[in-house]
């Protein structure tokens, strides 16, 4: 989560804006929940608090949903993603997507997308590839580019088809 | 050139610009990235002639940096919270000895309770150990003021730490415009030591000095620092010059000539306040910002001269001295003796409580209507208090405070005792 946070605020700089990321700061472990923010503005970013209204919020995992209050901050103009294989209604989250602008919210298979072009359940690529699709903030092609910066060789080539992939199934549904 | 990168990355590749030729240190969050980072780039043969010196504790970190400064060698080290105590005593005698050692600090609290989190009481406990201490607000700042310190640290011949926020800086991914070595060295000519220690010619460093020289040393430790009062503006000046960036100095004001009301803070909540002295402007509230940079020499002089035209000022600071109230107060108020200007103290971001924008506006209101208790806990849960103190009433063996309160919001599990 704290790399996707980076690497869409690298995504964002590639365009000439503005970006801050920043990690839910503590024990950063594998495993353990984790909140990561992004800021992106068109002029420099001076605030330091952590991001409590966000416009977007992205779910890398949806277990989390029930157990944490991930919405609390999330106006209904914002846009929702979440990474799952499963719907809103069993997600238990039928009533409450009603709310959002139909294009504003997402499911997205990250992980499976990820699983297949990279050989691993890591679901950042798809998920940035997937934001970008449904916010128009960033570009593609300024994912991609992100994506390689981070991850040099194979694996970058990987994580950007997998970013691709995601984007391209949100664009043409 | 514009880079989108995460400060301890930002700041390690400043430092190896600046060429040190030892740098040791001993990892501890949130510091970790920046020795990691540099170990690498002395390894990839990045920092040229220099040497990476593994060590086991913190005090040898510091230790090693006097030896290879003492013995003429540009020397660097890094460390936060619990690390800069355990070198304590290293540190008053790297400014006893006048050794021009940079070292940075990624500023977090200090246990007990343990807490990993950014506040400034660590660089705080060591304000007057004879330490220049200048504070980034962005890591720009912090990139920009580690060039410029080992410029400073070596033409005075006195110590520098450059102190930025742990994780809110360190671990934070923006934008920095990185140096290019052409321009460093531009700036920072090879280091030409006061003192070395050689065979061929021996000397003494760290010679005792009886009661009748003492005070004349620690004179001149001081006399350094007024020095310095002088040098740092300078120094920014070149550093404008060659890199085009105003940063550094003694303080920034922020829309505050005019300002009835002034804030004075250090580091990287300053930013958070100018956007807060933005919007409240605004809203036609007379409000305005000076970031004080130096906090070691404290520029007096600049200070009060920034404050001339205040009718109150505020100070926000991120560190407590016990049955007191501020630090960083003490030393503003200083800069104001003699005029009746009201001060007020705001204790903010404790083991890294976030300072909010809209708890800084509520506590800068009641200030500007000269409501504000002095000093101000932003934020302070007293519910919490309360219910602890009237709960270590009930019985002489009422345990620990921390876990209490943790028990009490059920962050662990377990009641109270």
């Amino acid at each position: 989560m704290v790399s996707a946070a980076e690497m869409l605020s690298v995504a964002a700089f590639i365009e000439g804006d503005h970006a801050q990321a920043f990690p839910s700061f503590g024990s950063e472990r594998m495993g353990a929940p984790v909140v990561a923010f992004c800021r992106i503005d068109d002029k420099e970013i001076r605030l330091r608090e952590p991001v409590m209204s966000p416009d977007a919020l992205i779910v890398q995992d949806s277990t989390l949903l029930h157990q944490v209050d991930l919405f609390s901050g999330l106006d209904t103009r914002g846009y929702l993603l979440i990474n799952t294989r499963r719907s809103y209604q069993d997600l238990g989250l039928g009533d409450y997507v009603t709310r959002f602008p139909p294009h504003h919210i997402c499911t997205v298979a990250a992980t499976e997308w990820a699983r297949e072009f990279v050989g691993r359940p890591f679901p950042n690529a798809a998920l940035l590839g997937a934001f970008a699709a449904v916010t128009y903030r960033v570009k593609l092609e300024s994912v991609e580019a992100a994506i390689r910066r981070r991850f040099p060789g194979k694996l970058g080539e990987d994580n950007a088809a997998a970013a691709a992939k995601a984007y391209d199934s949100i664009r043409t549904n | 050139m514009l880079k989108q990168i995460e400060g301890s990355f930002a700041v390690a590749e400043a430092i190896a610009l600046c060429r040190p030729e030892v740098i040791c240190a001993y990892p501890i969050t949130p510091q970790t990235h920046i020795v990691e980072r540099l170990s690498e780039l002395v390894r990839t043969g990045d920092v040229g002639n220099c040497q990476y010196i593994n060590v086991e504790s913190e005090f040898a970190a510091l230790s090693v940096a006097i030896g290879a400064s003492a013995a003429g060698a540009r020397a660097y080290t890094a460390t936060s919270s619990q690390g800069l105590l355990f070198m304590a005593e290293a540190v008053y005698n790297a400014s006893g000895l006048g050794l021009p050692i940079v070292m940075t600090i990624g500023n977090r609290a200090i246990g007990a309770p343990i807490n990993i989190w950014n506040d400034h009481s660590d660089s705080m406990a060591l304000r007057d150990a004879g330490w220049i201490q200048l504070y980034a607000e962005t890591n720009q700042d912090a990139v920009d003021l580690h060039i410029q310190a080992f410029r400073l640290a070596e033409q005075l011949s006195v110590p520098v730490m450059v102190c930025e926020d742990g994780f809110i800086l360190t671990h934070a991914c923006e934008q920095v415009d990185m140096p290019d070595s052409e321009q460093v060295d531009s700036y920072l000519p090879p280091f030409e030591p006061v003192q070395v220690l050689d065979p061929a010619e021996p000397i003494t460093m760290g010679a005792m000095v009886g009661p009748e020289a003492f005070t004349e040393v620690r004179y001149l430790a001081h006399h350094k620092h007024l020095r310095a009062i002088e040098v740092i503006p300078e120094l920014s000046t070149e550093f404008e010059h060659i890199f085009g960036r105003n940063t550094g100095g003694l303080i920034e004001p922020y829309r505050s000539e005019d300002a009835e009301t002034v804030i004075v803070a250090l580091g990287s909540v300053v930013g958070t306040i100018k956007d807060v002295v933005d919007e409240m402007r605004d809203e036609g509230v007379s409000l305005g910002a000076v970031k004080v940079v130096s906090f070691r020499p404290f520029p007096l002089l600049a200070l009060r001269e920034a404050l001339q035209n205040a009718k109150r000022v505020i100070v926000v600071e991120k560190c407590l001295a016990d049955g007191l109230g501020g630090i960083v107060v003490g030393s503003v108020r200083m800069s104001l003796r003699g005029t009746s200007t009201p001060v007020y103290t705001i204790i903010a971001g404790l083991g890294g409580r976030a300072i909010t924008k809209k708890s800084l506006r509520r506590a800068f209101n009641e200030a500007v209507a000269d409501r504000l208790e002095d000093p101000h806990f932003l934020d302070l849960d007293w519910k919490v208090i309360d219910h602890e103190l009237a709960r270590s009433q009930e019985k002489r063996r009422s345990g620990p405070i921390a876990e209490n309160i943790l028990r009490e919001l059920g962050l662990v599990g377990g009641k109270p005792v």
